[in-house]
C-alpha cells in the first residue's frame, strides 16, 4: 500500500454521501441524485454493477451494515429503505422503513450490532428503527423531547445503546436509543446507568454556537466529538467531566473520526482532512492530512513569473483556479476504510468535486515528524 | 462560504434558500453590513444552504443615480444569464447576489468570491467612466449647439 493518498474519480456529480461494504470491494455512491449507485472493484477502478432506484428526492445518506451486508439509505423525500441482496438473481431489494417522519430524512446510521438504525429528520426528531417480526417490517420509534431543530448526524456508541445527535440549533446530545426486547440491559458506562428509551444523557453546545455538523463516539466510548460551525472541535469525557474545545483557524468541519483514542481527523468546507491529537490532556490541532501537495504545487519561479507577464500580460498563474489540495471542494463525509475502531489504519473523503479518496493514517502518523519542520 | 444542501423544516419536500424563507431562525446567521459610508455598502446574510450579498453602488449625484439605476437594471433583466444574481436587489441595496449550496456545489468557492469583489471593483470604475463620458459627451453636444448662434 502506498503512503500517497489514493484518488478516486468518477465525475458523474458531486458525492452526497458513500459507505462501503464489509470487505471493501464494493462501494455505494450517491451522486446527489435520487439514485444510489453501487460499484465493485475490479483491479485499481471502480465499475459500475447496480444501480438502487426507489427514492425520488436527492438521497442523504447511506450506510452499508458490513456483517449483516444491508443498505439503508435515506432521502431527502422522507423515506428510508432497507435493501437486501437477493441471493439467486443478485438483485437489491427495497424495504420500506415505517419512520413516521414528515420532513426530510437527513443522516442514517446502522448500530454497531446491525439490528437497529438510527434516522435523523427535518421534523426535530430521531427515529430509531427495529425490525418488527410480527408484521415483518421496519419500525421506528422517535426520539424527541428536547430537540429544537433539524438533526444534521447521528452516531452510535459501541454499546449498541446510546446514540450521539449534532443538531442545527447548536446542541450535541446524548441519547439512549435502548429498545425492550432487542437490547440487552447496558453495562453502566460514564454516560448513565438506567438508561430506558429516550434518556438524555448529555447535551453540549460548542461556547459560541454554530450548528453541530459532526459527531463521532471515541472507539471506548468514553469520549465525544463533535465539530461545530464556529471551525471549533469539542472533545467531551464525561468520566473525567473533562470538556475541551479547540478552535481551528479553517473553514468549519463537517464530518469528524477517530483514528484511535489519541487522535481524531476531521473534514469539511476546507477541502483538506486535519489531524487532531491528544498530547497528555490537552487536545490540539496537529496538522493538514494534505500539506505535502501543497509544497508540490508551488513550484514556479520568479522568471516564471515575469516570463508570463511579459508574453501575456498576466501577473497571476494560469493555475489558480485549482485549490492546492487533493480535494477540490467540500469534503462532506469521512469514514473508515480499513483496521478496528481501536486503530484506523486507512479512511476515505467523499466530497462534492466527485471525488472518493483512500487516506493512509498510519503514513500519516509517521510522516507527522517531517511536517513539524 | 460554507454552504450545504439543507431542507426546508417547515415544508414538506421543499428545498429553498432559507435566507429567502426566513422562517426557521436557528438557521440563518447574523447578517454582516461592510460600508465606507452611508452610500457604499454591502450586506452580508448568510444561512445554511444560502447567502445573500447584497451592494449598495456608491452615488453621489443624481447622474450616478440615475445611472447606477440603469446599469443594475441592465443586470437584473437578464439575472438568469447571470446564475448568481438575484432578479430584485434587496431594499435599500442597489444590487444583490444570491448564491445557493447548488452554486457552490457546481462552482469553486474561491472563485465565487473573487468575481463578487471583482464586481465590486469594477461597478464603481465602470460608472465614474460612464460618467465621464456622459460628460463629455454632453460637453460636445452643448458645443456644437451653442456654436450654431455664433
Amino acid at each position: 500500500m502506498s503512503d500517497s493518498p489514493i484518488v478516486n474519480e468518477f465525475n458523474q456529480g458531486p458525492i452526497s454521501c458513500h459507505a462501503f461494504n464489509g470487505d471493501r470491494t464494493e462501494l455505494a455512491i450517491c451522486f446527489n441524485t435520487n439514485v444510489v449507485t453501487i460499484f465493485r472493484k475490479s483491479g485499481a477502478s471502480w465499475t459500475q454493477t447496480s444501480t438502487l432506484v426507489e427514492h425520488d428526492k436527492p438521497v442523504t445518506s447511506i450506510d452499508w451494515a458490513p456483517k449483516s451486508n444491508r443498505i439503508v439509505t435515506c432521502s431527502q423525500d422522507r423515506n428510508a429503505y432497507v435493501w437486501t441482496l437477493d441471493g439467486a438473481s443478485h438483485q437489491w431489494k427495497p424495504t420500506l422503513v415505517l419512520l413516521r417522519i414528515n420532513r426530510a430524512a437527513t443522516f442514517v446510521r446502522w448500530s454497531p450490532e446491525e439490528d437497529k438504525f438510527a434516522v435523523a429528520s427535518g421534523s426535530r426528531c430521531i427515529s430509531v428503527c427495529y425490525f418488527e417480526e410480527d408484521n415483518d417490517w421496519w419500525v421506528g420509534k422517535h426520539i424527541k423531547k428536547p430537540i429544537r431543530s433539524t438533526v444534521l448526524s447521528i452516531d452510535w456508541h459501541p454499546n449498541n445503546v446510546l446514540l450521539a445527535a449534532g443538531c442545527a440549533d447548536m446542541k450535541a446530545r446524548v441519547f439512549s436509543a435502548f429498545i425492550k426486547g432487542i437490547d440487552k440491559k447496558p453495562a453502566p458506562s460514564p454516560w448513565g446507568e438506567k438508561l430506558p428509551f429516550n434518556t438524555l444523557c448529555g447535551e453540549f453546545s460548542n461556547g459560541a454556537g454554530g450548528w453541530i455538523h459532526g459527531v463521532a463516539f471515541s472507539p471506548s466510548g468514553e469520549s465525544l466529538v463533535f465539530t461545530g460551525h464556529d471551525s471549533t472541535i469539542t472533545v467531551v469525557s464525561p468520566g473525567t467531566g473533562d470538556i475541551q474545545s479547540i478552535r481551528a483557524p479553517y473553514l468549519p468541519y463537517l464530518s469528524v473520526i477517530w483514528l484511535n483514542e489519541n487522535q481524531i481527523v476531521a473534514a469539511g468546507h476546507d477541502c483538506a482532512p486535519h489531524l487532531f491529537e491528544r498530547k497528555g490532556q490537552q487536545w490540539a490541532f496537529s496538522a493538514s492530512l494534505d500539506a505535502a501537495v501543497k509544497k508540490a504545487d508551488v513550484g514556479f519561479t520568479a522568471r516564471d513569473t515575469f516570463r508570463r507577464m511579459d508574453s501575456r500580460a498576466q501577473s497571476t498563474t494560469s493555475t489558480d483556479t485549482e485549490v492546492h489540495t487533493h480535494h477540490q471542494n467540500t469534503i462532506n463525509s469521512i469514514r473508515s476504510f480499513s483496521g478496528t475502531p481501536e486503530h484506523v489504519e486507512q479512511f476515505s473523503t467523499s466530497a462534492i468535486d466527485g471525488k472518493l479518496i483512500l487516506w493512509n493514517a498510519d503514513s500519516i502518523s509517521r510522516g507527522l515528524g517531517n511536517l513539524h519542520l | 462560504m460554507c454552504l450545504e444542501n439543507f431542507s426546508s423544516q417547515i415544508a414538506e419536500r421543499h428545498n429553498k434558500p432559507e435566507v429567502e424563507v426566513r422562517a426557521s431562525k436557528e438557521v440563518l446567521l447574523n447578517p454582516v453590513v461592510i460600508s465606507r459610508n452611508d452610500k457604499e455598502r454591502v450586506l452580508i446574510e448568510t444561512s445554511v444552504n444560502s447567502l445573500r450579498v447584497s451592494i449598495a453602488i456608491k452615488q453621489a449625484d443624481e447622474i450616478e443615480r440615475i445611472l447606477a439605476h440603469k446599469f443594475t437594471r441592465f443586470l437584473t433583466q437578464r439575472a438568469e444569464s447571470f446564475v448568481i444574481l438575484r432578479r430584485k436587489p434587496i431594499e435599500g441595496y442597489d444590487i444583490s447576489f444570491l448564491i445557493t449550496n447548488a452554486h457552490t456545489e457546481q462552482m469553486y468557492k474561491h472563485k465565487l468570491v473573487d468575481f463578487i469583489i471583482q464586481f465590486m471593483e469594477e461597478v464603481d470604475k465602470e460608472i465614474s467612466e460612464m460618467k465621464l463620458s456622459l460628460n463629455a459627451r454632453a460637453r460636445i453636444v452643448s458645443e456644437s449647439y451653442l456654436s450654431q448662434f455664433n
